[in-house]
């Protein structure tokens, strides 16, 4: 049989916060979206703020009267994607099949390595521990023999707990429950479902599948062999995917731009820090996305799909430029640009060679990227800088940064459950 | 309850041949702390300054203390203090 993990961290960025701004940590808390750039939002709250009734999406207005007294600190997602990497660092001694979902969730199936480490539970109950003492953050865990078992026991109790879903028990503790805790079963779903007389993942379990294939198409059979914890969906292995959608860093300039030569520069800048972030965990993406906002607030948004999956920051400009040239007509200066990098991948994995790319040139553009870090690593930002950069806006951007994160959909893969 | 600071100090440091880090003084302000031991190397997180890495408990005349290397981009080095300005 068998036995499948999901290690979910709790309040996530929060938690990462309160570790680091300890004078933070017994007061109401919130990490949310920088409320110049016009998405405030709530991202997570911790759990002192969540009892004073400050939801996750809420706009930051709309917490503050919730909950005066709120602490508001903005995104940091560097330091989140360095710390959901120290949690697969811990998970990753336990198995090679660590799938993430998300920053802060993993399935990890532990089946070949439970007769050495140990127990599902107990090797739950050590990641918990382990995370808390190494880490300094909470995780509650599922252990099932399925993926969406352990993922409902992750979040049957939390914070920091384990809680194991077995053959034994699955009934009472699963199928009591509300359809609507089922993974993916959203809103309409589960109103869907309510309308035809099935409340609990218990009662939609034992509805017929053909019929449910009926009502639902495919997603019907998908459901049905969900809740009666048939499904087979393998956990991937480590390193195989990327938790995140897109890469991106965006700025609102200092003055308006009004030549194409500054918008390289910009695009250069930004692109330079792309490419870092998208190195330092490991990803390449080949969709480059440009966002450019004018003098009155216009936006428009462009992408394109490249031959090759890059991260090199050589490449992703050009391409931001090209389709800069390609689409903006110059009728107003210039306000904000964000570049964007997503279809990631995990940069270690095969792709098929361009034909009309150099491998040769690439792994020198890439070299250089590395070795230009390392000397800004060592010597400070301004130690060395394209030559072009004598030519556009004095100003550094890695302090307005914006990233979008979100999980991957579970069918994106395309392994379809094990129907 | 009394207020521990997280505060970066200047580390001497030997890189063993096998790859070990091993601190061998620490500087908090003027002072110059000589490490005489290492006495544990793990994982860990301070939730008393806040923040986590590889922690050294060390012993410095005599007392015990925790060092600990944080591995962000740059790597520093950092003790909980009592004082948030490094005694002189
Ligand atoms: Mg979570």
């Amino acid at each position: 049989m068998r036995t499948i993990l999901h290690s979910d961290a709790n309040c996530f960025y929060a938690s990462v916060e309160m570790l680091h701004h300890p004078e933070c940590r017994n007061l109401p808390m919130a990490v949310g979206g920088d409320p110049e750039t016009r998405h405030g939002i709530i991202l997570t709250a911790n759990y002192i703020a969540k009892r004073s009734g400050v939801r996750t999406g809420a706009a930051l207005w709309e917490a503050r009267e919730a909950c005066p007294g709120l602490v508001i600190l903005p995104p940091d997602y560097d330091q989140y994607l360095r710390f959901s990497g120290y949690l697969r660092e811990i998970y990753g001694n336990y198995t090679d099949r660590v799938e993430a979902f998300g920053l802060d969730e993993c399935w990890l199936d532990v089946s070949e390595s439970c007769g050495i480490k140990g127990e599902g539970e107990k090797i739950a109950k050590e990641i918990n521990e382990r995370v808390r003492k190494e880490l300094g953050l909470t995780v509650s865990v599922g252990v099932s023999w399925n993926k969406i078992f352990a993922k409902f026991g992750s979040d049957y109790r939390k914070p920091d707990a384990v809680t194991c879903v077995s053959r034994e028990n699955y009934r009472r503790i699963v199928w009591e429950r509300p359809v609507s805790e089922l993974l993916y079963v959203g809103r309409a779903t589960s109103a869907k479902l309510r309308k035809l007389g099935i409340n609990t993942i218990g009662e939609l379990a034992e509805t017929d599948p053909d019929f449910l294939y009926a009502y639902f198409g495919k997603m019907g059979s998908t459901l049905s062999i969900f809740a009666n914890g048939e499904d087979r969906t393998p956990v991937s292995l480590i390193g195989d995917q990327v938790p995140v959608k897109s890469v991106g860093n965006g700025m609102t300039m200092p003055y308006d731009l009004k030549t194409d030569e500054e918008v390289r520069v910009s695009c250069y800048m930004l692109s330079e820090s792309v490419a870092r972030r998208l190195r330092e965990n490991g990803f390449a993406g080949d969709v480059i996305e440009l966002y450019v906002r004018d003098s009155e607030l216009h936006g428009l948004t462009r992408r394109h799909r490249i031959d090759v999956p890059t991260n090199i920051s050589f490449e992703i400009a050009e391409e931001a430029f090209r389709l800069f040239r390609e689409n903006y007509r110059w009728k107003k200066p210039i306000r904000g640009l964000c570049v964007r990098v997503s279809n990631l991948t995990a940069e270690k994995r095969p792709y098929q060679l361009s034909l009309f790319r150099s491998e040769t040139v690439r792994k020198k553009q890439l070299i250089m990227d590395q070795t230009v870090e390392k000397i800004r690593r060592r010597f400070g930002d301004d130690a060395i800088r394209r030559g072009l950069m004598a030519f556009g806006p004095r100003i550094t951007p890695r302090k307005r940064q914006e990233q979008v994160i979100h999980p991957l959909s579970y069918f994106q893969k395309g392994n379809l459950s094990g129907a | 309850m009394e207020e521990t600071y997280k505060v970066y100090v200047e580390v001497g440091v030997i890189f063993e041949r096998d790859g070990r880090i091993v601190p061998k003084w620490l500087k908090m302000g003027d002072v110059r702390y000589d490490i005489e031991r290492i006495l544990d190397c793990r994982r860990a997180a301070s939730m008393k300054a806040g923040g986590c890495g590889l922690r050294y408990t060390i012993r410095c005349r005599g007392q015990n203390a925790y060092l600990f290397f944080e591995d962000t981009e740059p790597g520093a080095w950092f003790v909980e203090s009592r004082q948030a300005v490094p005694a002189g």
